[in-house]
């Protein structure tokens, strides 16, 4: 079934596919990595709420794609404990919000055990989330990334293309440390009666061969010279369409992409900033304590004199997801949001 | 049992089914957004035990709230207007679908984080045992919810508290796609709550009448001082899990084997026999509610939409 021998071809596929064909080449790979959680393998369901783990049971069985009882606590800390004594587990809760209700076990234990231990214990797990909204109200459609930048032992993965989920997911599995993959709900590209109104669903190119991309490299998205634009997951879109329109001003956008916000590619932020003089920052995460707040201030102490203007943070606004469509459109930051605080920039 | 408690829960029940059915089609017309989670026959469960409550006893609700919010007499209109995203709908516009209820009715807006509301429901049992009201809490959860840690704190708590509450668990064999007798270490899901000390009954989730009788005789026990209990309700939900399920992972026979048990056609079939009622008055008293909910979707589709200025007023009280 896998097609890792055919060294050099590429396929077009979606987010959605792009993370199951790298959980089957990991799990071909490695008999260490096994999946866990609520409803990824039943026979006849849905291969996890977004699809991506859909039919690997049927190749690798029940053992290791593993389906857990309603228990949020229990899927992580029984990652971690496989994770401490020689397995690799790929955990995932159905929305990013229920990460809450294991906590304890990502922030108090996985975070820290390593530490803990005096470099002694090591937990390489991953934890797939799925955030962003959806019109599906409070509890479904958090972003939640900003929340685990505060926790210092985990890593934050936050991939916006099908290349990137491939590479980034397999150097996910690959790593030592817990790693949080954050995908968006609106990139999946899930199809069928999953599919999700709203959708931006990007195609693209996926090696099927084994590759990986390395935690800590941003990636240009567009080049420019007038202003920098920093977005992560869907804001990435929301950021190159809002270039598009500020193109017809004259004004020249750079965009970038960090694809791991845990470690920070800050050098080719740095740089980029160095050229433009200004930046703008789109986040889906609620603006205060947030992770624009936080590169913002990064900027700030390492190339304030370049900076031509104050850096702006274009986000989420400090309220919980609101369930009807028009408030839920006015909570996520969109492309008009941007042009227009790019604007008040020159 | 009565002729005019026999007529309340059958209308309560048609309600729900006639409430969900219209919603599905405005869903399926792309006319509501978000996701629905359907309570289609499991009708007899939220009714039965509603039918025992009053405005001041407090219900907790789940990802599935719909029958519970409209048995415990949240208003159709406010309903339809929430899921349309209306400002007059009874969380505002600010809820959705898994958020539904009116506190006025002692219905708490609906709390979507599989067994979240469990804890909650016993604070609230505490609350009312601290300032001596009389009244009794029901915490509605699925099969799924008892694998949540949630749970185990939660009904401990009350246990050793002696609180004025029932649990509600509507077992309808899945969680999502996962079976619940493959997710738990005991034979039947009540055999968990001898460890607490709980007292657990089951009762036929599909007859009305027996889950009503049931809840009626736990609420005497808790005036007399006891509680909390634990009822499972055996049930099956008609329809997929949410919007986009269509049941794959479920026998079709088994489906059968439940749609044979439709609260609602049993619950008529009684009153016909009964001569309580004939098909005629039957007839008449589905044109009457698909009337009302006819008015609700007009109501709905002609209210306002929530306001943006709103959003920073409601995040502190
Ligand atoms: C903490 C948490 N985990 C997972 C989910 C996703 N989810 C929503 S409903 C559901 C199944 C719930 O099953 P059950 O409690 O039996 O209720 P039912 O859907 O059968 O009414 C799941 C897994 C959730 N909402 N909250
Ligand atoms: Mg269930």
């Amino acid at each position: 079934m896998s097609m890792r021998n055919n060294k050099n071809s590429t396929q077009k596929m979606t987010i959605a596919e792009s993370l199951r064909l790298t959980i089957q080449q990991e799990m071909e790979r490695d008999k260490k990595v096994f999946c866990i959680g609520e409803d990824i393998g039943i026979k006849g369901g849905f291969g996890g709420a977004f699809t991506v783990t859909l039919g690997l049971s049927e190749q690798f069985g029940h053992e290791r794609i593993l389906d857990t009882p309603i228990s949020e606590t229990g899927i992580a800390g029984v990652a971690i404990g496989a994770a401490l004594s020689g397995m690799r587990p790929i955990a995932d809760v159905q929305y990013s919000d229920f990460l809450f209700c294991a906590m304890d076990q990502l922030v108090n234990q996985a975070a820290k055990l390593r530490f803990m231990s005096g470099g002694k214990l090591k937990v390489p797990m991953v934890m797939r989330a799925p955030g962003g909204a959806t019109t599906r109200g409070s509890q479904h459609s958090q972003s939640l990334e900003s929340y685990f930048l505060h926790v210092p032992g985990l890593k934050v993965v936050c991939p916006s293309t099908a290349y990137d989920a491939k590479g980034l997911l397999t150097a996910a599995i690959r790593d030592d440390s817990p790693v949080l993959f954050f995908e968006h709900k609106l990139l999946y590209g899930s199809k069928g009666n999953r599919a999700e109104k709203g959708s931006i669903s990007p195609v693209g190119e996926v090696p099927l061969y084994d590759y990986t991309i390395p935690f800590g490299k941003a990636k240009i998205r567009k080049k420019g010279k007038d202003v920098t634009i920093l977005g992560k997951l869907r804001s990435v879109y929301t950021a190159l369409e809002a270039s598009k329109i500020l193109d017809q001003h004259t004004i020249s956008c750079e965009v970038i992409d960090p694809r791991t916000i845990v470690p920070f590619d800050s050098k080719l932020l740095f740089n980029s900033v160095k050229k433009t003089g200004r930046l703008v920052i789109v986040d889906e995460c609620t603006k205060t304590g947030g992770w624009a707040g936080e590169i913002s201030a990064l900027v700030q102490e390492n190339i304030f004199k370049y900076l031509k203007k104050p850096v702006v943070r274009v986000t989420a606004p400090d309220t919980p997801v609101p369930f009807a469509p028009k408030l839920e459109n006015f909570f996520i930051p969109q492309a008009k949001d941007v042009v227009k605080e790019v604007l008040k920039l020159f | 049992m009565n002729k005019k408690l026999l007529l309340s829960m059958h209308r309560k029940m048609l309600t729900i089914r006639l409430f969900e059915e219209k919603l599905n089609s405005l869903f399926l017309q792309g006319q509501i957004p978000g996701t629905l989670h359907l309570y289609n026959g499991q009708e007899a469960c939220a009714v039965g035990v509603c039918e025992n409550l009053n405005d001041k006893d407090w219900i907790l609700s789940t990802h599935r709230p719909h029958g519970h919010a409209i048995a415990k007499g949240v208003s159709l209109q406010s309903m339809m207007a929430e899921l349309f995203a209306k400002e007059t709908g009874c969380c505002g516009g600010f809820g959705g679908s898994m958020h539904v209820g009116d506190i006025n009715k002692g219905s708490v807006p609906a709390i979507a984080i599989v067994g979240g509301n469990i804890p909650i429901a016993t604070g609230v049992a505490l609350s009312f045992k601290m300032q001596k009201r009389k009244n009794v809490v029901c915490c509605f959860l699925g099969d799924g919810a008892i694998n949540e840690g949630a749970f185990h704190e939660g009904v401990n708590m009350a246990s050793i508290w002696g609180l004025p509450l029932i649990f509600v668990c509507e077992n309808n064999l899945y969680g999502a796609s996962t079976r619940i007798e493959n997710m738990i270490g005991v034979e039947k899901l009540t055999d968990r709550l001898k460890g607490y000390g709980v007292k657990s009954f089951s009762v036929d989730g599909m007859d009305v009448t027996k889950v009503y009788t049931m809840i009626n005789n736990l609420i005497k026990k808790i005036k007399f001082g006891q509680g909390p209990f634990f009822l499972e309700c055996k049930t099956y939900r008609f329809v997929g899990h949410s919007r986009s399920d269509t049941n794959k992972y479920r026998q079709k026979s088994e489906e059968i084997f439940w749609k044979k048990k439709d609260p609602i056609i049993r619950i008529e079939k009684k009153l016909v026999k009964e001569k309580i009622l004939d098909t005629l008055s039957i007839d008449k008293i589905h044109e009457e509610i698909k009337h009302e909910l006819n008015q609700a979707v007009k109501f709905a589709k002609s209210s306002p939409h929530p306001k943006i200025l709103n959003m920073k007023k409601y995040v502190y009280a």
